[in-house]
């Protein structure tokens, strides 16, 4: 096979809209258009100090999202003149209409989250979040969004989680999968205590700060790299969960893996089983084999599905995964995995149905049932 | 977690022949080696130790859980440390496990990872002309594995060069961790020399590269520091596959041991899935990413997988390719794998054959 013909190569066949019932889409891209698009939430104090910078002329994309690459926006999917996902009417159009969407989770990912001036980090999270609720949650009654915090500084990331918290639409916490210390570390158990107070789970997306090399054997010469080890770091950051017995203690919280990919997560289990059963005396606090603790407590989008064309190869994988409950529909809009609005494998469509389409988000992003001041905040 | 369990002697005729492709061989006592050294190193270490890339001089960042990561009943009788008696070697593994061959692959001294390159090489030399001495002189069941200082690729391919006339030495050895992951340009002298010895590349789980061992900082526990090599394997994989090594060296034959496998065909699809995204940015891949692991890339089969129905092992082996995997007992560490457990029954006759012997005298010409 040459290059040429390879991009021919069917990938794995996949439904389209109309979907058997209207999706809820657990991965959304828009984007803020400029760090000055974010003034007007800054105090007098920080907008100077962004300013006198030159902050404001920043986009702080980045750079494990090339935000002009293929694999970053579909072509057809380009906002004319403005950065992927900045355009509300194209949004709408193309992420909500076309696909028949009743809800979906807008995950402004944002160089901000991961700036190492912790208060310069959480003022401009603060901002985003501010942003989010009048540009996105406030213009379209089936945006939610995930609420963005100051990664590496937990006792002001709870302070954001309960300041948005009041309002019913942000319904998750957003990470990084690539940030500074594995996510299962005491330090961030606030965080986890505070979402699950609130009814909020934990979204880990794809994307690196950079803290450390995206792989432990050093840097690699290509973006593609970068992205396929995305799934080593979900691996790592579940087996941290795991053994360091945030499930344990948080019965009750979700994590959901964002653009994880989730093929790799069989013989994740597997070995986190076979290892747990010869060194468990390490982590006398995880009781539980680690598979039966994950299928409690993780959920994973479903784009990227990285799956031969063959269609067995997938159905397998569903019965190694061991539960209907886990995955969630997504487009990753506007990120390009598949053609038209042929989001919904069809392996995944056949076995799991409405279930991956909208029931399992209902179940798992509790906020999107309807609440008695959702409707207040929506009028 | 580290129990000793006896087994009955098998009768000569049931027993089942097998390749081992991971027995870890180990100096009684640092003077072993050290003998081979010039007197200058000899001195230089005597004086300053070890120079690595790890915490501790004496062990990793995460202490193991067991003493020499072994198993308790392989402390020979007659003293030493695991894996540094061949008369013990003999009767507690090579003898009642029907081992035809064993491939060598020493860990416990530090050289190729020294950060002075002099040093490091010196160190290689040392135990190359130690294996002999101590092994392959002794025991013809035993090959040996070349190791080599591969941060300074010349010095590495000069050792490769030296020993490339003794064909006991069936392999070059290599860490996946590495102070540059091993398909950047720096290391291609290395396969060069090994396509031109005639040798595979075995590339063991460790190495100590100085890189935080996941992507996202420094876990707290073994148990994950342990995992965490399934992730250098399969990094390592990705980029000897992306970086375009085997589109350089179409004949080079890879041997990644100790890391698992049932995480190499979701592996592949994710590469072959993500090529098709990021086909322009890597334009030097003729072939999908999954092609060249059938071509190029053979695994070792411990510590194995052990999914929770056990058939479902069997749809992993059909999509990696049962001519993919070789046999390998990781003695004596804690984490052995037993010949006669490690299956379970979903090979048939013919695929034990392949995986326990066959393909591993193909592929090293034995």
């Amino acid at each position: 096979m040459t290059r040429d013909n390879v991009s021919a190569a069917p990938g794995v066949e996949a439904v389209g809209a109309p979907f058997a019932c209207a999706p809820i889409d657990c991965d959304v891209h828009p984007a803020v258009p400029s760090i000055r698009a974010l003034l007007p939430y800054l105090d007098e104090v920080w907008r100077q100090t962004i300013t006198l910078r030159g902050i404001d002329r920043l986009a702080l994309n980045l750079t494990s999202y090339p935000a002009n690459a293929p694999a970053s926006v579909r072509p057809d999917w380009r906002a004319p003149g403005g950065r992927p996902g900045t355009d509300l009417a194209l949004l709408q159009r193309q992420a909500l209409d076309d696909f028949g969407t009743r809800f979906a989770i807008c995950n402004v990912m944002h160089g901000a989250q991961l700036l190492h001036s912790e208060d310069m980090c959480a003022v401009l999270c603060t901002a985003i979040n501010q942003w989010i609720a009048r540009e996105l949650l406030d213009r379209d009654p089936r945006l939610r969004a995930s609420i963005l915090i100051p990664l590496e500084s937990p006792g002001l990331a709870v302070e954001e989680i309960e300041r948005c918290a009041a309002d019913p639409r942000f319904v998750q916490v957003l990470f990084y999968v690539m940030g500074g210390m594995p996510l299962g570390r005491r330090c961030f158990w606030p965080i986890y205590e505070a979402a699950v107070r609130h009814g909020l789970p934990i979204g880990v997306h794809a994307g690196s700060g950079y803290r450390h090399p995206p792989t432990s054997i050093g840097w690699p010469s290509y973006f593609m790299e970068d992205y396929v080890a995305q799934s080593a770091a979900f691996e790592t950051q579940l087996l941290s969960f795991v053994a360091e017995g945030a499930f344990a203690r948080f019965p009750e919280l979700k994590v959901v893996f964002i653009e994880s990919g989730f093929a790799w997560l069989p013989p994740f289990m597997w070995r986190a089983a076979k290892t747990w059963r010869g060194v468990r005396a390490e982590v006398p606090w995880v009781k539980q084999a680690p598979p039966d603790l994950i299928r409690h407590h993780l959920r994973l989008t479903i784009q990227p599905t990285d799956a031969p064309a063959d269609p067995r190869a997938l159905d397998r994988t569903l019965d190694q995964i061991g539960s209907e409950d886990m995955l969630l529909f997504s487009t990753d809009y506007p990120h390009a995995h598949f053609e038209g609005t042929q989001a919904l494998p069809r392996v995944l469509a056949d076995r799991l149905g409405a279930k991956v389409l909208a029931e399992n988000a209902l179940a798992t992003y509790t906020r999107l049932r309807p609440q008695p001041s959702q409707t207040e905040v929506s009028q | 977690m580290n129990v000793a369990v006896r087994e009955p002697r098998a009768e000569a005729a049931e027993r089942l022949m097998v390749v081992d492709c991971d027995i870890h061989p180990n100096p009684r006592s640092p003077a072993d080696v050290g003998q081979f050294l010039p007197q200058r190193w000899r001195q230089h270490m005597a004086t300053f130790g070890s120079l690595s890339r790890e915490m501790y001089s004496d062990t990793i960042g995460y202490p193991r859980m067991a003493p020499a990561i072994s198993r308790a009943d392989a402390w020979p009788p007659a003293g030493g440390p695991p894996g540094s008696d061949l008369e013990f070697m003999r009767l507690q593994h090579l003898d009642p496990n029907g081992v035809e061959i064993g491939n060598l692959i020493p860990l416990t001294t530090r050289g190729p990872d020294q950060r002075n390159l002099d040093c490091a090489a010196a160190l290689c030399t040392a135990l190359n002309d130690w294996q002999i001495a101590y092994w392959l002189d002794k025991e013809p069941r035993l090959r040996g594995s070349i190791l080599v200082p591969h941060e300074d690729p010349a010095a590495a391919v000069a050792e490769i060069e030296r020993r490339a006339a003794d064909t006991r030495f069936v392999q070059v050895l290599l860490p996946p961790r590495t102070a540059e992951p091993l398909g950047r340009r720096r290391y291609r002298p290395i396969f060069a020399a090994a396509v031109a010895a005639g040798r595979p590349v075995a590339l063991h789980v460790g190495g100590q590269g100085g890189h935080c061992v996941t992507g996202t900082g420094w876990p707290s526990y073994y148990i994950e520091e342990h995992h965490s090599n399934v992730h250098s394997m399969q990094s390592l994989l990705t980029s000897l596959v992306v970086e375009g090594v085997f589109e350089d060296f179409p004949d080079l034959k890879v041997v990644m041991v100790e890391g698992g496998f049932a995480w190499v065909p979701p592996l592949c699809w994710r590469l072959d899935a993500q090529w098709k995204r990021f086909r322009e940015e890597v334009p030097h891949l003729k072939l999908l990413p999954s092609e060249y692991v059938r071509r190029n890339v053979w695994f070792t089969t411990q510590p194995i997988e052990e999914p929770e129905r056990p058939d479902d092992l069997a749809d992993v082996i059909s999509w990696l390719g049962v001519d993919r995997l070789m046999f390998s007992t990781d003695y004596p560490h804690w984490d052995f794998d037993h010949p006669r457990q490690v299956f379970g029954g979903i090979l048939g006759a013919r695929e034990k054959a392949q995986v326990f012997r066959d393909t591993a005298k193909a592929l090293y010409g034995y």
